[in-house]
Order: structure tokens, then sequence, then C-alpha cells
């Protein structure tokens, strides 16, 4: 079952919400609505349905809609008709107690502007979600130390807010967020105020805290870079309505409107770029007859990655291993990597063009191995890299010609 | 013609009513008042006034960490003690702090009610432009039959001159918390009350101590006034003076009423500036 079920929903602002919804409805136009009605239509009859653990970017340009849909999802907005069902339960039909206690225990949010409180610490700040929920002082404290750790701001919890960067108020949100361990993380243009370097770093982190939370995660942005980086699945909204939904990869593929389409054309210079130029290196390898598998399990626990490749002692590629069966393989009392080393995986060699990456990647359930022609291993391609890739140069390209 | 309103007449018949039904009421309540505004009078006259000053002045270094207003009280305060002003200064500092007190007590809770409220701000606000407005004798005269002449119709009569900024900077302080951080505290399940006071109470208490700095300067401006039904007081000293046109001792007392506004004045903003003073970093 879906995590989150949106159902149909429509949000009009304005004097006259029925007339405007009857008008949407029959399909008049945003602007047509609104001459008639001076009423705005935000959300057109969207419906979607967000899966448990998936990290959705719902993409759109400023007035869009996306951020009113955002707020639909907690209640902070109540659609104008349609349900939102989060785990089954309908937000739109639950008093103002029951909407406080599924914020409470469902959702954390990240904003855009941090929405961090001056006048609380950053220790205080992250317990916030837990105080208004009772929690007793001490055990909020507690889990918000660790909060902040895990984000890497230990040393400021007793700072105020005023006193730290950009990125690390938004480490903050994210821990006040996560500190109340909610099941789905709401992301509100979290990283568009930040420049672009601290963001990239941010997006990198986010992905590899996914890696280890596993949270279901709606992500608003209005950057297509981003939207490749971080989702799984992309949701493209324009004028309050769904033009597109898909993974990454469909909508560079077949893209559904214009601003994607335009995109997507130049990102026909795929064609000149390679597996060298999107791959990185390897963070780590096993290596047959040297490491054990709590070896190769202590090396993915330090890089947070769910499977490692593997080498024999002359440096060559041998194949792949995933964290789960390293750890069937420990508790079965054995030690040879060979038997769980998976050998019949797909490799490219460095002069493989993009274009052929592309719909490789889609398929692949693990990294891409680069190997060259004497099959020592050469670098890894994770499909957020060769979008980013993707999306970087043509950038470039689109920065030259203008 | 239209008739002429007999406006004034509806006036006093209701003043009359109201004073037939609940003057009993007032008067207990006056009596009350009364026997706490004495002690405390009595109170601050405890201590003999240079042990007085020198607490004081202690206090105003406590909270600058300065010589310039421990200095200022020392001299200011000493002069007055000098002058034979000594009773008097008390006795106007023992009723602007009541009615200060009082006009906290009244004047916050309705500018949070303001704030929280549109269809309470649509009443409170009028009214608070009639309070400020409307010249304080016509309240003062109406008073007495309620309280009697002395203290407590000059408390009285303060509160309602001087309540209006603390209801307005606390509406106003309340109404500029940021609305992302309203939103926020919304986000993650907080009650009303809950957004008061763990968010709205604390941004606000800059703008709320602004307020009630205006309420004290207020009823300090109020002492004279408040002298003419029997205050006493430096207020009584200048009212004294005036009846009798003596210029000298008229302007001995009003220089009385400055230095203890002035001291109050200080005093106050250093103290709100330290309370907040942990957090002088702060800011978004």
């Amino acid at each position: 079952m879906a995590k989150i079920s949106i159902q149909n929903i429509s949000k009009v602002f304005g004097p006259q919400p029925e007339q405007a919804l009857e008008l949407a409805a029959e399909g008049a136009s945003r602007a047509d609505i609104l001459r008639k009605t001076r009423t705005t239509v935000a959300l057109r009859d969207i419906s979607l349905d967000i899966t448990d653990s998936e990290l959705l970017v719902i993409m759109g340009l400023s007035g869009s809609g996306k951020s009113t849909l955002l707020r639909c999802l907690n209640g902070l907005i109540m659609p104008s008709s349609g349900r939102i069902l989060v785990d089954g339960a309908d937000i739109t039909t639950m008093n103002a107690k029951e909407l406080r206690h599924v914020r409470q225990r469902c959702f954390g949010m990240v904003f855009q502007n941090f929405a961090l409180f001056p006048h609380r610490t950053v220790l205080q700040n992250t317990a916030f979600g837990l105080e208004v929920m009772g929690v007793s002082e001490v055990q909020r404290l507690k889990k918000s130390e660790e909060m902040l750790e895990r984000v890497g701001l230990a040393q400021w919890k007793n700072s105020f807010p005023g006193e730290l960067s950009g990125g690390m108020k938004q480490r903050v949100g994210l821990a006040r967020a996560l500190a109340l361990e909610p099941q789905v993380l709401l992301m509100d243009e979290a990283f568009s105020a930040l420049d672009p370097l601290i963001r990239q770093e941010m997006q990198d982190e986010l992905l590899s805290l996914q890696e280890d939370i596993q949270k279901t995660i709606v992500f608003i942005t209005h950057d297509l870079n981003e939207a490749f980086k971080l989702g799984d699945r992309i949701v493209l909204l324009q004028d309050g309505a769904v033009v597109q939904t898909g993974t990454p990869e469909d909508i560079l593929q077949a893209p559904a409107n214009d601003y994607v389409a335009r995109f997507v054309a130049s990102a026909d210079a795929s064609q000149v770029l390679t597996a060298a130029s999107v791959m990185k290196r390897s963070e780590d390898t096993a290596v047959l007859g040297l490491d054990g598998p709590r070896a190769a399990l202590r090396k993915m626990r330090i890089h947070s990655i769910a499977s490692l490749f593997v080498l024999d002692r002359h440096r060559r590629f041998v194949g792949i291993l995933n964290a789960d069966d390293a750890e069937a393989l420990v508790s079965a009392g054995r030690s040879d990597l060979t038997e769980i080393t998976r050998t019949d995986i797909v490799t490219v060699t460095p002069d493989t063009p993009v274009t052929e990456l592309v719909p490789l990647m889609a398929e692949l359930p693990y990294p891409l191995a680069v190997v060259d022609s004497r099959r020592r291993l050469q670098g890894v391609i994770v499909r957020g890299l060769l979008l980013g890739a993707l999306v970087e140069h043509n950038d470039r390209r689109g920065a030259h010609a203008a | 013609m239209l008739p002429r309103l007999p406006l004034a007449g509806y006036i006093d018949s209701g003043v009359e009513f109201l004073v037939e039904q609940f003057s009993g009421v007032t008067r207990a309540g006056s009596a009350i008042m009364l026997a706490l505004l004495d002690r405390f009078e009595e109170f601050l006259l405890l201590p003999p006034p240079w042990l007085f000053i020198l607490l004081l002045a202690a206090l105003a270094w406590w909270v600058t960490r300065r010589p310039g207003l421990p200095v200022f009280v020392a001299l200011g305060f000493g002069l007055l003690w000098n002058l034979g002003l000594w009773a008097p200064t008390i006795s106007t500092l023992a009723l602007v702090l009541s009615a200060t007190l009082l006009s906290v007590l009244v004047g916050v809770p309705c500018g949070i009610l303001a704030a929280m409220s549109p269809t309470a701000r649509k009443i409170v606000m009028p009214v608070l432009d009639v309070m400020q407005t409307m010249p304080a004798f016509v309240y003062l005269i109406p008073a007495i039959p309620f309280f009697g002449i002395g203290k407590v119709s000059a408390v009285v009569a303060t509160v309602i001159f001087s309540v209006p900024p603390a209801i307005r900077f606390t509406c106003l302080g309340i109404q500029q918390v940021p609305r992302d951080l309203v939103e926020c505290t919304e986000a993650f399940g907080a009650t009303r009350m809950q957004r008061l006071y763990k968010l709205e109470l604390p941004l606000a208490m800059p703008t709320i101590v602004a307020g009630v700095n205006q309420t004290i300067m207020l009823a300090l401006s109020m002492a004279v006034i408040a002298a003419m039904i029997g205050a006493r007081g430096l207020g009584g000293e200048v009212w004294k003076a005036i009846q009798r046109l003596n210029i000298g001792m008229g302007f001995e007392a009003g220089l009385g009423i400055v230095i203890v506004a002035i001291t109050l004045d200080r005093l106050f903003r250093a103290l709100a500036q330290k309370s907040s003073g942990k957090k002088a970093h702060q800011g978004m």
C-alpha cells in the first residue's frame, strides 16, 4: 500500500471557491478562472501515490503549486477537494487534535529559510518537536544530541542559530525534523537558500543519510539538477497540475513538456560524454584472499554503501558482493568471499558513451563498474552521478551559448 | 431643527447608575488597595534615605556595570533628600510602580488576546484610542465616587492612561513573529498555547518590554494630574507650588519627577537588556 495516497486534490484560493472548482473541472485555464471568479487555482486534480522509503522529488517553477501540494500532505493547507490518505487515514477529515497527532508522529518538515527559533540554542531547536510531544527533558535532549552528532554539529549544540552559517542552519533544521523519527520527511526547497557548493554537499549528505534511514522523503525543488540528482521518482508540476511522473531516466528519455523537452534536447550532448568523464573513484574494494566478510562489511559501513566491488590478488575486477550476503556468510561461520561474489554483472569500458549508459543504469540494481581492457577497475558510476554529470554538462553548454 | 442630543445627560445618569450599583464593591476594593499601597509606601520608607540611595545606586551598578547611572542616581536622589522632598519622592515612586504593575497585569493579557483574536483586536483598539486621547481630567472626576479621593483613584486614573502601550506593544510584538516560524510550530504539531509560550512570547519580549517602559513614562507624566485628587507625592508638591505661584518650589518638585523618570527609564531598559543579554548576538 502507498505510504501517502493523494486522490484528486484541488486547491483554490479566493472568494468563489465552488465556481472556480467547477470551471477547473471543465478544463478552463488558470487565467480564465482568475478573471471570472477572482479565485486562483493552486492545485488542479492531483492524484499521486507516494510509496514507502522512496525519495520523491516534486519539481516545478515558482507558482506551479509545489509548496501548496507539500503543505497539503501534513494539513498545513487543507485542499478544497479530494482526499489525502496517510497510512490509510484521511488527513482532510481530521479534527485539530488528530491533525496535531499526525503531524507529531508522521511528519518531519524542513523549511527553505530554515525557520530556526532565534531565541533557542541549536540543541533546544533540535528538541522542539519532542518538546511539543511532551517527551521528558532528559530524553529529548539525549535524542537531540544524537541527531546533532549525526549531522556533524554536536560541538555547536549550545550556540544560537544566528552564529551558524546557512549550511549549518539547515543541518539543524534536518536534525530537528529527524529527532521525531518521522515516517515521512517533507523538505520544502530545503537547499535552495544555500550557495551552490554547500548545496551539493548537503545533497550528497541527504543521499547517504537516506541510505541509512530509508525514510519516505518528499523533496520540493525548482532546480532540475537537484531533482535528477536526488529523486528516485520525479513529479513535474506546471500551473498546479502534474505534467509528468517518472524516474529521472523516464523523464530524460521521454520528456512530457516543453521545459523538460528543451532541457533534454540539449542532453544530446551525452553523445560526446563517456563513462570515464562521469565515473568516480571507487570508495573501496574487497580483495579475494585478503579480506573476509567482516572486513568487507566494515568497509561498506565506513563508506555507507550497500555493496562492494571484488578484485583478485592482481587487482583485476572479479564482481560485486552485497552486505546481506556478507552478513549471511559471517553468521554461517565461513570466510571465503568467492562464494558470495556475483561475477555475472555488466561492466563498461572508460570510452563507453553516456547514451549507452543511461538505459543500462535504469535496469541495474547496483553501481556500474568501469574496467579497462586488462580488467582493472577504473571507477564506478552511480545513477545520481551520471544524471548529475549530464545536467552539469548541459548547464555549461547553456552558459557558453548565452 | 434637530433638538440638541442630551449626551451629557445620558452620561450623567449612566455614571450615576453605575455608582449606585457598584460603588459599594469598588469602595471595598478601594479600601484593600489603599492598604496595599500604604504598606508598599511604608516598606519603601523603611530604610533611611542614605541606605535607600546606596541600594538603588548598587542596583544601577549591577544592571549597567557602568558608573554613569549609579552616579546619577546617587546625586539625583541625594539632591531630593537634601531639598526635603524625600517622602513625596517615595510616594510618587510607590504610585508609579504600583500603577505600572497593574498596567502590566491588565495590559499584557489584553495584548495577547488582541493578537490571537481579530475580533478582540477590533474591539480593543478603538477603546485604546479613546483611553489615550480622552483628557485625563474627564475620567479623573468620575473616579472619585467609585474609589474615593486619594491614592486609589490616582492609581486607577494612572492605569487607564498608561495601560494602552502595554496592550499595543504586546499585540504588535506577537503579530511581528515571522510567518515561517509560526508555520514551523504548526508543522511540528504544537497547540496554540505551545506556540504562544514557546515562540511568540519569547520573541515578542523585547517589544513588550519597550511597551512597559512607555507605560512607566506615561504613569509618571500623570503624577501631577493624579495629585489633583489627592495623590500627594512630587505631583502634590508641584500642585501646591502652582497654587501659590511659587516658581522655585514648583521647579524643585518638577526636577524630582524628571530625576525619578530618568532613573526608572534607564534602570528598566538596562534590566531588560540584561535579561535578554545572553541572546544579544542572536538573529536569523
